[in-house]
């Protein structure tokens, strides 16, 4: 308890906010995780979203993306990184060690989101993709009318399980050299400063609870209306739905709307 | 006018939905397959908007293959109205009856003024334009789902059981509302029932199919009726088991010169005017049947 308290202490601490004792602040350091978190979900989206898409769209690859998103999780992440960090020379221009970072915390973050996406889509009932088909709609205006804003609670929940992962992980990144917010763990438990330690401990604590409480509203938000009142009652209580919601990390849309 | 020319359909699963299928469908009039479950209507009837493909066989459409047009024109050129309303549940109802006219880029000002005047030509009041799909009865979105097919001014209307899933009484207004709309509107109907009542009160054309679609009679309601084509037939529209066989009760009298008819097992089927002793004879002709609809439709849902 007392470690909490001066844990908040230090960052209460005004001078610590732009300089520490290894001379990267607070801002500095909270700046560059989020940098290192935006790159990642950037990719991360710009891979698993499309992916997810077409499985959740022609239900082909189903399999596959499970297997695939099952050794993802399973990767040491650690030990890609020092692996990686071996084998990808720097590039001028972009800081040392960064693009390894982001290949890692990119595989990792591919699962969940790739997930929420297709979950998300075959949430959909398929009467309605069926009847959306059958007044016309080309395919890709049945993903984009239909299947998105329907599965959007879903898609949402994936990229919600998603950046909530990556805000936790590139803290991992500051053993290797990385300023992020994990640089005040890892100076602090190499010096004995535990005060610094609890306190970078917090801090991302304290932002991945920002970002998932944002996306929590967001999540609200995507959900269309018609379908929340009421229509959507019906729509869950199909063992598809079900089994869709479950099978996303990240809070199901049954959740209090 | 819609051709098929012996049109099979084999699932990839090898069912035999459709076996060697050859009818011509007449324009302006309504067709109607009636059959047991499994036998094939679906099959048959989501061929003619391409959303199967037949396996072998043609199917024209004013003399014109439909394998020759892309299918998403195709869709959109033909209404579809099926049993669960297929409404987007997103979407209010305006423009869920708008969606084919803006999906063809008609100005959005006309498509909702155009959508409106669906929900009038389908009797349902405007205040609804605004609701959610999920805010209407069962009743009232099989009404947005024929007004989102009307929408295209399509020649051909298609309708799997689309009364399937609402109660009788709403059942009976809607079928009268359908008969009304194939007469102002002037449509090709083709409607998919496996309820033989439905399908005699609503066809031009009835087309009983058993297993794999192979047609077991065709012909008028009252075609049919006389002279059913086979054990089949007279099992499936009732005629064996009497139920259509009716005689004058002997024990009940009605109000007036009416009597009271009973079916072969002597249940009371309806009563028959007899002015002087004597039976009225009818015009069995489907014309004289819509007309005497078209008094009995006040009702609305
Ligand atoms: N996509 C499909 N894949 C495989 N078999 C199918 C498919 N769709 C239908 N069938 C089969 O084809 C046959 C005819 O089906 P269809 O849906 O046309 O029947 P139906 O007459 O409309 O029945 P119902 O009255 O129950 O709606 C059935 O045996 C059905 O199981
Ligand atoms: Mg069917």
């Amino acid at each position: 308890m007392d470690l909490i308290i001066q844990g908040f202490a230090w960052i209460f601490t005004p001078a610590h906010w732009t300089t520490t004792v290894f001379g990267t602040g607070i801002l500095d350091a909270l700046t560059q995780h989020l940098i290192l978190t935006g790159i990642s979900l950037f990719f991360t989206i710009l891979i698993a979203i499309p992916i997810g898409f077409y499985i959740g769209h022609t239900g082909r690859g189903r399999g596959i993306a499970i297997i695939l998103s099952n050794v993802a999780r399973a990767l040491p992440t650690l030990g890609l990184l020092s692996v990686l960090i071996l084998f990808i020379p720097d590039v001028a221009g972009i800081p040392s060690n960064y693009i390894p970072n982001i290949v890692v915390f990119v595989l990792l973050g591919i699962p969940a989101l790739l997930a929420g996406a297709y979950a998300g889509l075959e949430s959909v009932d398929r009467q309605t993709i069926d009847a959306a088909r059958a007044v016309g709609m080309t395919e890709w205006q049945i993903l984009q009318k239909v299947e998105i804003p329907l599965g959007a609670a879903l898609i949402v929940g994936g990229l919600r399980a998603t950046s909530l992962q990556l805000v936790s992980t590139v803290t991992i990144s500051s053993l290797l050299g990385q300023v992020s917010l994990g640089s005040f763990i890892s100076n602090g438990v190499a010096t004995n400063d535990y005060p610094q330690m609890m306190a970078g401990a917090i801090l991302v604590a304290a932002l991945a609870l920002i970002i998932d409480g944002l996306l929590a509203v967001v999540q609200r938000f995507v959900v269309p209306r018609g379908v929340s009142r009421g229509a959507n009652d019906r729509r869950n209580t199909t063992a598809r739905g079900r089994k869709a919601a479950a099978a996303t990390q990240g809070t199901p849309i049954t959740e209090g709307i | 006018m819609i051709e098929f020319k012996s049109v099979s359909k084999l699932y990839p699963d090898g069912t035999r939905a459709v076996d060697d299928f050859s009818v011509i469908i007449p324009s302006r009039k309504t067709t109607v397959f009636v059959g047991s479950s499994g036998c094939g209507k679906t099959t048959l009837l989501r061929m003619i908007n391409r959303m199967v493909d037949p396996t072998s066989g043609t199917i024209e459409i004013d003399s014109r293959d439909i394998a020759q047009t892309e299918p998403v024109r195709l869709r959109r050129s033909i209404g579809y109205v099926m049993q669960n309303s297929g409404l987007l549940p997103h979407r209010k109802v305006i423009d869920n009856v708008a969606t084919v006219l803006l999906l063809t880029k008609v100005p959005k000002a006309e498509a909702y003024e155009r959508a409106l005047t669906l929900l009038d030509t389908v009797g349902l009041d405007r205040v609804l334009a605004n609701r959610y799909p999920g805010e209407l009865s069962g009743g009232q979105q099989q009404r947005v789902g024929v007004a989102r097919g009307l929408a295209a001014d399509p020649n051909i209307l298609l309708m799997d059981e689309p009364f399937g899933a609402v109660d009788p009484i709403v059942r009976t207004e809607l079928q009268a509302e359908t008969m009304r709309l194939q007469r102002e509107l002037d449509k090709t109907i083709v409607f998919v029932t496996h309820d033989i009542d439905e399908a005699f009160l609503l066809g031009d054309q009835v087309i009983i199919l058993e297993k794999g679609a192979r047609i077991a009679q065709k012909g008028t309601p009252e075609e049919i009726l006389a002279r059913p084509a086979s054990d089949f037939v007279a099992s499936f529209i009732g005629a064996e088991r009497g139920k259509r066989r009716l005689t004058v009760s002997s024990g009940v009298q009605a109000n007036g010169d009416d009597l009271v008819l009973v079916d072969a097992g002597g249940y009371a089927a309806g009563v028959i005017a007899a002015p002087d002793g004597k039976l009225a004879t009818g015009n069995a002709s489907p014309k004289s049947r819509s007309v005497s609809n078209k008094t009995s439709q006040a009702g609305d849902a």
